[in-house]
């Protein structure tokens, strides 16, 4: 496959896409970044599994917590923005509408991980 | 055999250059999924994109209730009880499966990144291995949470 690109096609670095492999990289490195963290998150959610208000405030509040759930949300919902990117461009091909849902996914996204955010900043710090 | 004389298990494209189907060009097409038999590989493909979405619904869940556990003791409770129901349950054991199966064939996904495990065997043999995984570990998962609340 190599010998069949041209020298300054190689050089640049870029597809048919005109952003070369960051799309492609970025859904990988969050997905290696998310196994342990989802390990992480599955164990803690099963010792939480019935605990009451006060117990999961204060586990949600530890900074360990608190900072591992920041790396989760973020790893998470840019990992989701990305692949839900590339069903839509394989699925729907109006230009238009393919446009708006990319746009939606994203906004949807970011929303998500800020208000998810918020809330750990608001039980990490109080109200 | 099938209707037209062929053996089932002849996947071959039928090539009769000198009739080109209606409206479609005498080259090969892509498998048309109506028609192509599922196998395990096809399958596992389409549940790693179907299971992602369910966890995007999973990730709009979780916000909701972090947001709940920021609230107070009421809307927390409130979320509980939501999750607690026989719904809230089943929506729980789905979005666990689809975990677990979006996180065991990323890691065969990530292997093939590598180079690693792409002859048809392995293939074969990772994908029964990442399903096998899924339910084991759902059901292992399930206990555990069970166990640790002190009961159903």
């Amino acid at each position: 496959m190599r010998g069949l690109r041209s020298e300054l096609g190689r050089v640049r670095g870029l597809g048919s896409a005109k952003e070369g492999v960051q799309h492609w990289w970025l859904q990988r490195v969050t997905a290696v970044a998310l196994v342990p963290l989802l390990v992480w998150f599955l164990i803690g959610l099963i010792a939480h599994s019935g605990a009451d208000h006060q117990a999961v405030i204060a586990w949600l509040g530890h900074p360990l917590t608190f900072g591992l759930f920041l790396l989760l949300l973020g790893a998470g919902l840019w990992h989701l923005a990305l692949g839900l990117q590339v069903i839509i461009e394989d699925y729907v091909h109006g230009e238009g509408l393919r446009l708006a849902l990319i746009l939606l996914v994203k906004f949807g996204c970011i929303a998500l991980a800020l208000t998810g955010a918020i809330a750990l900043f608001t039980i990490a710090f109080g109200n | 055999m099938g209707a037209d004389g062929r053996d089932e298990n002849d996947r071959s494209i039928p090539s009769d250059p000198a009739q080109p189907p209606a409206h479609h060009p005498a080259r090969p097409l892509s498998p048309h999924l109506q028609i192509y038999r599922p196998q395990l590989t096809t399958v596992l493909s389409i549940s790693h994109r179907i299971t992602g979405i369910v966890l995007g619904a999973g990730a709009v869940a979780l916000v909701v209730w972090l947001v709940a556990a920021a609230y107070g003791p009421e809307a927390f409770a409130c979320m509980q009880a939501l999750a607690g129901s026989i719904l809230g349950r089943v929506l729980l054991f789905a979005f666990t499966f689809c975990l677990l199966y979006h996180l065991l064939n990323g890691i065969r996904h990530l292997v093939w990144d590598t180079g690693h495990g792409l002859e048809l065997d392995a293939v074969y043999l990772s994908g029964k291995l990442v399903v096998g995984g899924t339910i084991v570990l759902t059901i292992a998962i399930w206990i555990a949470g069970i166990a640790a609340r002190g009961g159903f």
